[in-house]
């Protein structure tokens, strides 16, 4: 029954199961890896080509991207401990699957994020501080999703893959895509993660992007956890295997190795861009901090489990792979450690420096034209506003 | 809260909307030299054990708050020396200007605050449905409005000054106990609000609460369940209270032998007419007390207290608007059946059946249950022969139906087996006498007893 389903690992204990520990189990033997967590490369025949330009300088800048990611979502997360953020959503662990997928996109792809995808952001362009507003409560996201091609993050779970499936209709609509190389093709890619495949707007995006052959990548972070709830409440088979039954492919890759989930995002998207969309990519990663910062991990799994998805750390390999394969000295992890306390520093300032917004934000940034009811509103709270003591 | 080279580091609020949380255990000494980041403190709140990485480098100057101890978001909780040369790996945060305070929380509280667990009234009225749930009075640090001559007629009396947190171990009307605690004292019926908690900060304990169970239980009153009581109960006796010391009220029964309804009963139930309605013997008393009414128009009426100086009252209703009184799981209700003396029987059977269903559903309309102006309780449906029922207030007479079953009766001198019942009626005596209040009992039961009788009225 078990390798009925897809899952060539041995069926867990009871007691596996009650800890939360089946999430560590390895992602089965349709998992595609290109690096192991030992930092060795692995013979895959079908997406090796797809990073065959990877040389040990782009080797190097993936890592680069990883270190600096996970250095200012750890400085984000400090900067909310320390009263300065309402919220953050950490991305510790997530940064291969972040990193690959978003430097698979081209710059004519678009994008929609859920609110963790700080790693895709930094490969858009969005500078780190740009993140903080949202999280801070000064803003609702400040950068132009038009002009990065990066939506703004979306709260409501699952709520981006109708978002994503209906940008992606229209780029079909617009005759964006299908053309013979792929080389000008669009395509629009939409991260959403475990939890959100029991959502109905994850359902009506795959049963709508399939029947109109939507240009869209739906890329799944499978990080074990959707909160407190681990995978086994939201599926019996693997989450990829979900796409045959919407009609389209379905592709498990090893989310904590960047390399495997570049070249099976650059698939995925070129797929899309030659009119052969959707693909569903499951990314099989580990979200290794709390949810949120409002969330306690050690009430509902053991810290076993974490320290077993340590083993299989995403930059680690990577470095692994430097020194052994390539010789990389520790010069270039230094400088790119120092780089990546500099960025730290830089978006602390930034954050304690962030302006206050002020009252009448409110009516002035809703709509494009005023209105003489608006302006009434705004001038009676105004004046409510200014009736309490500085 | 800058000051030269101290910096005063606040509890921040680490989850959404919680105002306080326990510090666990320290990290760093008095003396001890910190970096940007370095793990200070570990704090538990209501959602999260969490640690705290310091926001400054420096020397640590004070810590304000021991392990164990609850402190509310916004109270500075360590100092922190920055030196003049600062940390030369790092730059020196700037301090957080009045301006940049985002966020409330950074700011000193001056009053007792708490949150609400669960499903717990707060202080502003409102139920929590949410951990760390604060009522939107209780948290937000305002602003002072300016005073200006307003409306209001006369200034609020002056409230006393509210003592700080750090000083009241217990606080508010709600003491401090975890949701456990609080489940337990409510399976023993034990009073919170009466025990002095020995827990920290004045939280009561589990063994508090048991050790006050196990007094009550000393001074006899083993096997005792209290249940606070609330909206229907609460609402039943407050009517109860409210009619039985305002209307005088009389009762007077009559046994009456309701075999010819009974039979007459039968007989229609094979009509087609009311083959496919329920035909209780309340139906036939709810038409008989209609018709009845008709003669005696004091039963269906209110006493209306004269207000300032203008004299009492009695006002005759029409239309008699009848409550049935219904036992359903929420609690004692009474809905009416409108106009219910222009109603047919089989009407009048089909209204009560759907009073019926949905008082049991739960799904009454709060407009069906105002303005009734005569009310009949079937105590019979629970086998009780009959009682001496209080009036719904505004009401001056309530009937009681009780058990219908066949009992010993005197037919023409001799004893004979007759389906039998007893009628009981409370009135108010300031509307209704005892003629006019016995003439109406005796022509119920007459209607009951020879519905032919009916015929002429």
């Amino acid at each position: 029954m078990a390798s009925f389903l897809g899952f060539a690992e041995p069926e867990p204990t009871p007691q596996q199961v009650i800890a939360g520990l089946r999430a560590t189990a390895e992602g089965g033997e349709d998992l595609v890896q290109l690096l192991s967590p030992e930092g060795e490369r692995v013979t895959d025949s079908r997406f090796e080509p797809w990073v065959a330009d990877v040389d040990v300088d782009r080797l190097r800048a993936l890592y680069r991207d990883m270190v600096l990611v996970r250095r200012a979502d750890r400085e984000a997360n400090a900067l909310q401990r320390q009263g300065q953020l309402s919220i953050w959503v950490p991305l510790l662990g997530q940064e291969a699957a972040q990193i690959g997928a978003g430097r698979a996109l081209m710059p004519q792809d678009m994008a929609f994020p859920s609110y963790r995808e700080h790693g895709v952001a930094w490969c858009r362009g969005i500078d780190p501080t740009e993140l903080l507003g949202i999280f801070r409560g000064t803003d609702h996201g400040s950068w132009d999703p038009h002009a990065t091609r990066f939506h703004l993050y979306t709260i409501v779970i699952g709520n981006q893959c109708l978002n994503a499936t209906g940008y992606a209709m229209g780029q079909r609509f617009d005759g964006r895509v299908g053309d013979g190389e792929g080389e000008t093709g669009e395509a629009t890619i939409c991260f959403f993660g475990d939890g959100a495949t029991s959502q109905g707007d994850v359902h009506e995006g795959f049963v709508w992007s399939a029947v109109y052959d939507a240009p869209v990548v739906f890329f799944c972070q499978n990080n074990q956890w959707a909160i407190s709830e681990p995978l086994e409440r939201q599926t019996r088979v693997p989450l990829y295997q979900r796409a045959r039954g919407y009609g389209f492919l379905g592709v498990r890759v090893d989310g904590n190795d960047v390399l495997a989930t570049l070249a099976v995002t650059r698939w995925a998207l070129q797929e899309c861009r030659t009119g052969n969309g959707p693909v569903l990519i499951e990314a099989f990663t580990y979200r290794m901090d709390a949810h949120t910062t409002s969330d306690d991990p050690s009430r509902y799994r053991l810290a076993e489990e974490l320290e077993l998805w340590k083993l299989k750390d995403p930059i680690e390999r990577v470095r692994v792979n430097l020194v052994r394969t390539h010789g990389e000295s520790q010069e270039f992890f230094d400088e790119v450690a120092a780089e990546s306390d500099t960025l730290a520093a830089r978006l602390r300032a930034h954050c304690l420096a962030m302006p206050k917004p002020k009252p009448e934000r409110i009516f002035s940034e809703v709509y494009a034209q005023s209105s003489p009811l608006l302006d009434a509103q705004r001038d009676e709270y105004l004046a409510y506003h200014s009736s309490f003591e500085e | 809260m800058v000051s030269g080279m101290r910096q005063t580091f606040a509890l921040p609020d680490v989850g959404e909307g919680l105002t306080e949380a326990e510090i666990l255990a320290w990290q760093v000494s008095v003396g001890d030299t910190v970096s940007v980041n370095q793990i200070i403190v570990e704090i538990e709140t209501a959602k999260a054990a969490v640690e705290l990485p310091s926001p400054y480098a420096g020397t640590v100057a004070e810590l304000f708050a021991s392990p164990g101890q609850t402190v509310a978001v916004g109270t500075p909780i360590i100092v922190i020396s920055t030196g003049v040369e600062g940390d030369p790996e790092r730059s020196d945060p700037a301090p957080p200007t009045a301006e940049a305070g985002a966020e409330p929380t950074a700011q000193p509280h001056d009053t007792a605050e708490g949150g609400t667990k669960i499903g717990e009234v707060g202080p502003d009225g409102r139920i929590a449905t949410l951990v760390g749930y604060v009522s939107g009075s209780g948290t937000v640090v305002r602003r002072r409005r300016v005073h200006r001559a307003g409306p209001l007629t006369a200034p609020p009396p002056p409230t006393p000054p509210t003592v700080p947190a750090a000083e009241s171990p217990v606080r508010d009307a709600v003491p401090l106990a975890k949701p456990p605690v609080r489940k337990l004292a409510k399976e023993l019926g034990v009073d919170l609000r009466a025990l002095a908690g020995s827990g920290p900060r004045g939280a009561i304990t589990r063994d508090d609460v048991h050790a006050s169970a196990r007094s009550a239980a000393v001074g006899g009153t083993t096997g005792q369940r209290r249940v606070p009581v609330r909206s229907l109960r609460k609402a039943t006796a407050a009517a109860m209270v409210s009619s039985a010391f305002t209307a005088p009220h009389v009762t007077e029964f009559l046994a009456v032998d309701v075999t010819p309804m009974m039979e007459l009963r039968e007989r229609l139930r094979t009509t087609r007419e009311f083959r496919e309605v329920k035909l209780s013997p309340l139906v036939f008393t709810a038409k008989a007390v209609c018709l009845a009414i008709r003669r005696t128009p004091e039963v269906n009426a209110s006493w209306r207290d004269g207000s300032a100086g203008e004299d009492a009252e009695i006002v005759f209703y029409d239309r008699v608007q009848l409550g049935i009184a219904a036992a359903t799981p929420r609690g004692l209700i009474v809905p009416k059946i409108r106009d219910a003396d222009t109603l047919s029987l089989r009407e009048l059977a089909e209204a009560l059946g759907e009073l019926t269903a949905t008082a049991r559903a739960g799904i009454t309309p709060p407009a069906d249950l105002v303005g009734g102006t005569f009310t009949i309780t079937n105590v019979g449906v629970f086998g009780v022969d009959t009682g001496t029922p209080i009036l719904n207030p505004g009401e001056s007479a309530i009937l009681a139906l009780g058990a219908v079953k066949p009992a010993p009766w005197v037919v023409d001198g001799q004893l004979a087996v007759r389906t039998v019942c007893q009628l009981a009626l409370s009135f108010d005596h300031r509307v209704v006498d005892g003629e006019q209040g016995s003439r109406f009992l005796a022509d119920v039961a007459a209607l009951l007893a020879d519905p032919g009788l009916a015929l002429s009225y």
